[in-house]
């Protein structure tokens, strides 16, 4: 996709280029028509963020739904055996025939945290019922007097201080000296005492190990995506990622509970550390949203949610460094894509931030009211929401179409995709297509 | 100096509250009262989070300093002092359904629960339907509550209320539903008596419930 002066372009040729290169992927269509719908839904999804859609699309973000949905397959199935991830996998779209595809990846691979011993979650068949997705299992894994080891040096902390924590097998890790050392000659020696150390050579043999199964199950995640999106002709939207870095620290490295307390008890460092954590996040977005010739950066926000913090605090300690990560991106041409989990009623007029500009972020909402989100940020940004995952669980399709015709109606089309609350771990199939089939109808 | 430690309590000032509680056990202050301004701190912070003046940070940090305190006190206290208690407005026993481990919504209605005069028994998470009925047993609670933050969980909340009412105990508890994805049709689905969607609504859920008697 990398054109030959990219450095050279502003950020508005960037988004050109990537959107071009997206629309017109390095994939051969099973048939004319799926390449034909392939090329009008990304045209809608463009025209979406500029606010003059004339239909509107549907948008699924998918968990371990299609594991319940393909009969007689179970969530650890899917994270460990990878015909099983397939069969399911296809069976979900081909059936659902969504508009876009959730890539496979989302699931992961069950054997390369098994080789890694990963403890920072709970998995089907590994703590949690072999029926149950994937859960965090929150713990203070950073301690509150580490923060200057983690903004001095944040990979050298991540390697030696945090990953021998999280992943069993790597403990021998904490045993390395920072790479940083190594300067003269006589450094290289003295660096690589450690590294014979049997400990430490266990950790590296698990990690490549991990490696290897990492590389089987990227084949197959990628043999699976392809063959939906070549039949189909439906688009990702979700490939590229990135935090907030006050989620970064706070879902997994502090903790939920830390992170709140260090609002009083060491805000400087908080604000540091975040400071820190901005330029690693653009990275990570930009690198892998290029990888998977992706416009999208999609950015999962949880602790900035109505109930977490005040509105002056969300000012203070959560959007600025996400807003740093968000133009960031978006000077590299990309957009942005909040996924603004939870309710955002009380504070999505900040998300309105004069400093992001129109049709460049992309606001999914979770239990976000459409009406206030659409009177916020309507004029300048596209949004998507929200019929919510309780409904599709529980309610009637009937009940589901009623709904998508009144967000429809109350959202208006330009600038709107029709989605769902939190990503589909369980659901109602009837009510599922339900929600498909109103967005075509009542969307057209 | 009580005054000043109730307001260094309800502005989150934790060094300066708990110097100050110090400073008044080693000057023989009655530590009673220390509790008693502690209590009254702590239930003006709760008004402020229910008036959506303070959020969850307020919440942490106060129980954070209400343990210190506690802990600071509890050693002066005459055993049977300690062991007096307010009366309760009733008991709850509290927990979050099999197949999920979230416990921060939890937590949060157990802190609220507690100070608007709840006796709470926290069973934990990821707790089966048949732990439900034997702590029900055991603990005899006038609610029982059941949280979760995944929509995988609607079932086992199903499953617990199925579970309570056939081991007959149905008649004896009220049941309440909550966490984010709850509303009035995943009650309707599970059987529940009620929910809330927040603790502030759960607080005053059970206080209607209990006035009914």
């Amino acid at each position: 996709m990398m054109v030959e002066n990219w450095n050279k372009l502003s950020p508005e040729e960037k988004f050109e280029e990537r959107f071009k290169s997206w629309m017109n992927p390095d994939i051969t269509f099973a048939s004319d028509k799926a390449k034909e719908n392939y090329q009008q839904i990304t045209q809608d999804w463009k025209d979406a963020l500029a606010l003059k859609n004339k239909r509107v699309r549907s948008l699924l973000n998918v968990g371990f739904y299609p594991a319940k949905y393909a009969e007689g397959i179970t969530c650890e199935d899917i994270m460990y055996d990878y015909n099983k991830l397939g069969e399911a996998w296809k069976k979900f779209h081909f059936d659902f025939q969504p508009e876009n595809i959730m890539s496979s990846f989302i699931i992961g691979s069950g054997k390369v945290l098994e080789i890694l011993d990963y403890q920072l979650y709970q998995w089907p068949g590994q703590g949690v019922d072999k029926n149950s997705g994937y859960q965090t299992l929150e713990k203070e894994y950073v301690k509150g007097d580490e923060y200057d080891k983690l903004i001095n040096d944040p990979s050298g902390f991540w390697m030696r201080h945090y990953m021998p924590r999280i992943f069993g097998s790597l403990k021998g890790w904490a045993n390395m000296d920072p790479f940083t050392d190594i300067l003269e000659l006589p450094n290289v020696g003295a660096h690589m005492i450690p590294v014979g150390i049997p400990d430490v050579q266990e950790s590296f043999k698990k990690y490549l190990e991990a490696g290897q199964e990492a590389l089987n199950w990227i084949s197959a995640v990628a043999e699976i995506d392809n063959e939906i999106v070549s039949q189909l002709g439906v688009p990702h939207i979700v490939q590229g990622i990135s935090k907030a870095p006050f989620d970064s620290l706070g879902d997994t490295l502090r903790g939920t509970r830390p992170i709140l307390l260090d609002i009083f008890r060491r805000p400087e460092k908080l604000q540091k550390a975040m400071d820190a954590l901005v330029p690693l996040m653009i990275d990570m977005g930009v690198r892998s949203s290029t990888q998977n010739n992706n416009p999208f950066v999609f950015i999962p926000l949880h602790k900035g949610a109505d109930g977490f913090l005040s509105r002056e605090d969300f000012k203070k300690y959560y959007w600025p460094s996400l807003k740093a990560v968000m133009l960031g991106l978006i000077e590299e041409g990309l957009v942005p894509y909040l996924f603004v989990e939870g309710s955002y009623n009380e504070r999505v007029d900040i998300l309105n931030d004069p400093d992001l500009p129109s049709g460049k972020v992309f606001y999914l909402f979770d239990d976000t009211d459409m009406v206030k989100a659409k009177k916020a940020l309507g004029e300048r940004f596209c949004i998507a929401g929200n019929v919510s995952a309780s409904m599709l669980n529980v309610g009637t399709p009937q009940k589901v179409e009623e709904n998508v015709k009144r967000l429809i109606e109350d959202v208006g089309k330009e600038g709107f995709v029709l989605s769902h609350g939190v990503a589909l771990d369980d659901a109602n199939a009837d009510n599922l297509k339900a929600m498909l089939e109103a967005t075509r109808k009542y969307g057209q | 100096m009580l005054e000043d430690f109730k307001k260094a309590l309800i502005n989150m000032e934790e060094e300066e509250a708990l110097d100050l509680a110090e400073k008044m056990l080693q000057q023989g202050e009655d530590p009673l009262k220390i509790l008693d301004a502690t209590k009254n701190a702590v239930e003006t912070v709760g008004k402020k989070y229910e008036e959506g003046e303070y959020f969850m940070p307020e919440l942490l940090m106060t129980g954070e300093i209400l343990n210190q305190v506690t802990e600071k006190v509890k050693p002066h206290l005459e055993e049977k002092q300690a062991e007096e208690g307010a009366q309760k407005l009733g008991k709850v026993l509290i927990g979050t359904v099999k197949g999920d481990i979230h416990d921060i919504g939890k937590n949060i209605v157990i802190f609220m629960l507690d100070i608007n005069g709840f006796e709470v028994k926290d069973i934990g998470e990821d707790v089966p339907p048949e732990n439900f009925v034997e702590e029900i047993k055991n603990f005899q609670p006038d609610v029982v509550g059941m949280s979760a933050l995944l929509t995988m969980a609607f079932d086992a909340m199903k499953e617990t209320v199925e579970a309570i009412n056939n081991a007959g105990l149905g008649d004896n508890v009220k049941t309440i539903i909550g966490g984010a994805p709850v509303n009035d049709e995943v009650v309707e689905y599970t059987g529940a008596d009620g929910w809330a969607k927040n603790a502030v609504e759960a607080v005053s859920v059970l206080k209607n419930w209990v006035k009914e008697g």
